[in-house]
């Protein structure tokens, strides 16, 4: 892979690391003890992961 | 799809529009003409005596001695287990109940009529703390205090409530909750409020200054005592919603003990059931969650409403008292709340909440597909019966509801 190509990928992990954690809240913690910037998005997917009821609710409009 | 969303504009509408208003206390066997001797009405969906729980069965017994069905306790238990006693839940009378919900023939019931729909709903007043029928308790203490309510404080109140034309209940919902109650577990304030509006009437038409003050007493003492004006007001206020096709709101939330129970507008006065789930809380000194029963009661038709666990934010304090976190959090519930339901009520707002209106119209999609079920503020009863209250805490509706709800709904409507 060209240099180029790397370097905005390199940036991330040479500069001070900001994380967006999204779902499970545990991690969270882990981060914060290690002094990350987290913000943390409450977020599950549609119906638990239960695909069928996850298609049926768009069927109905959610 | 818009047939639902215009299904449920039409039910939110129909619940805010409600005009509950108290007219009267009358004996449960005049306003239920298909109520019969050896008929008892109990909380939550249908259930049959070999599946109640411990305190239910001691509300029975207790209930079918204080109608003298049978000399005492243990005939009493042996008359219903013979299939003596024919039970049906409160809701398919049009009336709700707390904890066990007992209503039998000669109970006095609070009666609220909708005047914009012309409905009525009931409820039997309110015992008052300790040894009560509708934690299961049945001893002498709790029986007689039931003949009181039957032969004395019910038709003086009822007079009274006659003869100041009844009492409007939507404004005295809104000071409780500018004042710390929600309605559910604290209703402190709009008990504080009822007396207030009642007592100068109560003290013009009661006939005995000693009846009066104990009357005056038997109100003042009980913190709990709006609880059930408020059920009555809140089955007034859904029923009209009910049978609106498409709609997927939720018109009835409740439980027996063993079972937990909802009704959907679009699907008119069918349940949809799953086992209740344990209250998880604080008790009282002596007791712990060893001790606890099952959820019970037809008192989450205030939650219904968009009143208890949906307006905690109203009553920090009750967050304390049930043991669900710090009373400055208790604004996530009501906002959590919010992601399940389609609005807020704009005549029932919460300061601490910028006067946000409490979120009203539970959507069995919304509960389905965010997983979080409606959270409910309940007392806990001790798994025997005769016992009691033991603390009290919050419960979640099982989401099984909301899934057979959903896929019933899909099923009307031909979606697959």
């Amino acid at each position: 892979m060209p240099d180029q190509e790397k370097q905005p990928y390199q940036s991330l992990l040479t500069g001070k690391v900001k994380v967006v954690n999204v779902g499970l809240e545990g991690f969270v913690k882990d981060l914060r003890d290690c002094d990350i910037d987290v913000v943390h998005l409450d977020w599950a997917p549609s119906a638990g992961g239960d695909p069928q009821m996850a298609a049926l609710l768009a069927k109905l409009g959610v | 799809m818009k047939l639902i969303d215009d299904a449920n504009q039409q039910a939110l509408a129909r619940i805010l529009e409600g005009e509950p208003r108290l007219i009267d206390i009358v004996p449960a066997r005049e306003l239920m003409p298909g109520l019969k001797d050896r008929m008892i009405l109990h909380a939550g969906p249908p259930i049959t005596w070999d599946k109640m729980c411990g305190p239910m069965r001691g509300a029975v017994a207790g209930a079918i001695v204080f109608e003298r069905w049978a000399p005492d306790l243990k005939a009493a238990a042996e008359l219903a287990a013979s299939g003596g006693i024919e039970f049906h839940p409160n809701h398919h009378f049009g009336a709700v109940g707390p904890m066990t919900g007992m209503t039998t023939v000669s109970m006095p019931l609070f009666v609220v009529e909708n005047a914009r729909f012309g409905n009525r709903a009931y409820c039997a007043i309110n015992e008052g703390l300790g040894k009560v029928m509708r934690f299961g308790g049945n001893d002498e203490s709790v029986l007689k205090r039931l003949a009181w309510l039957r032969d004395v404080f019910g038709p003086t109140l009822g007079k009274a409530i006659r003869a100041c034309g009844g009492i409007e209940l939507k404004s005295i919902i809104a000071r409780g909750l500018a004042m710390g109650d929600e309605m559910h577990q604290r209703n402190l304030a709009c008990s504080s409020i009822f007396l207030r509006e009642i007592a100068p009437t109560l003290a013009r038409t009661a006939t005995d200054n000693a009846i009066l003050a104990d009357c005056l007493a038997f109100i003042g003492q009980n913190d709990q005592f709006f609880l059930n004006i408020a059920m009555a007001m809140g089955k007034a206020m859904t029923d009209p919603a009910k049978g609106i096709r498409g709609s997927t709101i939720v018109t009835a939330m409740c439980r027996n003990g063993t079972d937990f129970g909802i009704r959907v507008s679009g699907l008119g006065d069918q349940w949809f059931t799953a086992p209740v789930e344990m209250p998880e809380g604080l008790y009282f000194a002596g007791y712990s969650e060893k001790d606890a029963n099952p959820d019970m009661g037809d008192s989450a038709i205030v939650e219904t409403i968009g009143l208890g666990g949906f307006a905690m934010a109203a009553a920090p304090a009750v967050a304390g008292f049930i043991g669900a976190g710090a009373p400055s959090a208790a604004g996530d519930f009501t906002r959590a709340m919010g992601e399940i339901t389609i609005a807020q009520n704009p005549e029932w707002t919460i300061a601490a909440l910028d006067f946000a209106g409490v979120p009203t119209g539970i959507d069995v999609r919304l509960v389905v597909d965010t997983g979080m079920a409606p959270v409910i503020n309940t007392g806990i009863a001790h798994r025997e019966p005769g016992i009691g209250q033991v603390g009290a805490g919050i419960v979640k509706a099982p989401l099984a509801c909301f899934q057979q709800a959903v896929r019933a709904i899909a099923g009307d409507l031909g979606v697959s």
